[in-house]
């Protein structure tokens, strides 16, 4: 089996121009519920979540004189991360077919991206 | 046995044409593409030095691939982690002859394409793969068709076939359900490796030839679908018509010397294009085959049946509308409806197509039948500007010229 990142981006011009109604939202939730459910039920689940905006975000980096925190995201971009989900899949196929569900229920584009391992380091070392 | 004994020539094409069924093959095997091409790669090392000794071996594919096997057992056994694999195929050693019978098998090929033209990778990388893997082309080949150089081709390759492993492009015939997206994906390589052999200079027959190897594999392989079947019937009829283009300058059709046309693939491709008349189940190759297969039965361009030409325009423009078609439906509607009728059914997509030269290059074709030289000039001169292809440009430069002069 394998583990396929699949994520959505935030503040682009992608998505929908206007912000969705109340019932929209309403409808959304549902419609993620279920697909949630799906997921669960074909083991693919893993784990999922959605992320607070890029104005939450602080990057750590090592300096000269110690460490150095900046305010605001990693990347430069009008475009971040969102939210996304990590799914079992046997293979891109498979991978593809639940990102096709994902982007059809919350209305945006996703990217799938193969983990290239997952879990400790130490466990993926020899002996 | 054979008598003579094969040339460097004959071992290397006897070679290239079970390259692709052996990789396939080797792949299912040893359950990775990159593994499978290495150990074809050897293959051929040894092919060349045993195959002008012994001769070119009844069944090449199955020799390549039992060949490759070993190769690849050979690298897994030194290599530690592949010890396990490479115990289990002492168990099978025995078996190996047995192998050669069985192991090939067409669906392999089947599957190795459909891999190789996965939507998930770019449409430039489906093509060097298909080439490269199903054709058995070599890097420079492949590089010259593109013009670009072999590092840039082999960097595509090899970004391909790591997005391949990465990320487990599943190595099989798509399901019934997704069969139909995914076929229109494989036809679309095979179209544009042909469609590139037709502007490339150098190696451009090299990629035409390659597409209609590949074509007719495909419809042997899938004989019941009309699509393929209808790709097959186009690259054949517009490969019939190379002849035509002496030196490779524009011939346009009107101005072809009819006689050059190969007969022999105009009755393939009218076979084909009546079989699929009879099924009835029409698709964009089919249609444009169709239309392909009129140009082919008319004696002179005079006896072109263009009403006919029209009407599986419109029945192309249902199924695709877009203004590329409606610019081919335009030249027919010239020759059935007369210039006046033609000119405004460009003008009516001139929005989309004004940066594209056949547009331009159409436009002053109705013009100068109107009579109106100075515009028509004007219109081959953009069309002109904007042609990529050398023959392209002069042959239009040309008629801007005669008309500017006139």
């Amino acid at each position: 089996m394998n583990q396929y990142l699949l994520s959505t981006y935030g503040g682009g011009d992608d998505g929908p121009s206007e912000p969705p109604s109340p019932e929209q939202m309403q409808q959304m939730m549902q419609g993620i519920i279920a697909l949630e459910a799906e997921m669960e039920e074909a083991g693919a689940f893993t784990f999922g979540g959605g992320l607070h905006g890029a104005d939450a975000a602080t990057v750590v980096r090592q300096g000269d004189a110690g460490v150095v925190m900046t305010d605001g995201p990693y990347v430069e971009s009008k475009e971040h991360i969102a939210g996304f989900y990590i799914v079992a899949a046997e293979d891109l196929d498979e991978a593809l077919r639940w990102a096709d569900k994902v982007s059809a229920t919350v209305g945006r584009p996703i990217e799938v991206r193969p983990f290239m391992a997952t879990g400790k380091v130490a466990d993926h070392m020899p002996g | 046995m054979p008598g003579s004994v094969p040339g460097d020539d004959e071992v290397a094409r006897a070679f290239r044409a079970a390259h692709g069924q052996a990789v396939a093959t080797v792949a299912r095997l040893v359950g990775d593409l990159a593994t499978a091409e290495d150990a074809v790669q050897d293959a051929f090392v040894v092919a060349v030095q045993r195959w002008p000794v012994d001769g070119i071996p009844p069944n090449p594919a199955g020799w390549i691939v039992t060949t490759a096997r070993r190769r690849a057992i050979d690298v897994h056994r030194r290599a530690e982690r592949g010890r396990e694999l490479a115990e289990e195929a002492e168990r099978h050693e025995e078996e190996a002859e047995v192998l050669v019978e069985e192991a090939v098998v067409p669906d392999d090929r089947l599957r190795l394409i459909f891999t190789c033209c996965h939507p998930a990778l770019r449409m430039e990388h489906r093509v060097a793969l298909t080439l490269r893997l199903l054709g058995g082309l070599e890097v420079d080949e492949i590089a010259r068709g593109f013009v670009i150089s072999e590092a840039a081709m082999a960097k595509r390759l090899t970004r391909a076939k790591y997005k391949i492993r990465a990320t487990s492009i599943p190595y099989r015939v798509p399901a019934a359900h997704e069969l139909p997206d995914r076929l229109a994906g494989v036809l679309a390589v095979l179209y544009l490796i042909h469609t590139a052999g037709h502007g490339s200079p150098d190696g451009g027959g090299e990629l035409r030839s390659e597409a209609v190897r590949l074509a007719r594999a495909l419809v042997e392989l899938m004989p019941d679908e009309p699509e393929a079947a209808g790709l097959l019937a186009l690259l054949v009829l517009s490969e019939a018509r190379i002849p035509a283009r002496v030196g490779g300058e524009v011939v346009l059709l009107r101005h072809q010397d009819r006689r050059r046309w190969d007969t022999e693939l105009i009755a393939e491709g009218h076979a084909i294009v009546r079989a699929c008349i009879r099924r009835d189940a029409p698709g964009p190759y089919q249609l444009q085959a169709a239309i392909q297969a009129v140009h082919c039965a008319a004696v002179t361009y005079e006896d072109t049946d263009w009403p006919q030409i029209v009407e599986l325009y419109d029945h192309l423009l249902q199924l695709q509308p877009t203004a590329i078609v409606a610019l081919n439906r335009a030249v027919a509607v010239l020759e059935v409806d007369g210039a006046e009728a033609a000119l405004d059914d460009v003008d009516a997509i001139a929005g989309e197509l004004d940066a594209h030269a056949p547009w331009h290059a159409v436009r002053g074709e109705m013009l100068e039948r109107l009579g109106r030289n100075g515009e028509a000039a004007a219109s081959f001169a953009s069309a002109a500007a904007l042609s990529v292809e050398e023959p392209d440009r002069r042959h239009l430069l040309e008629r801007a010229r005669a008309l500017s002069d006139g």
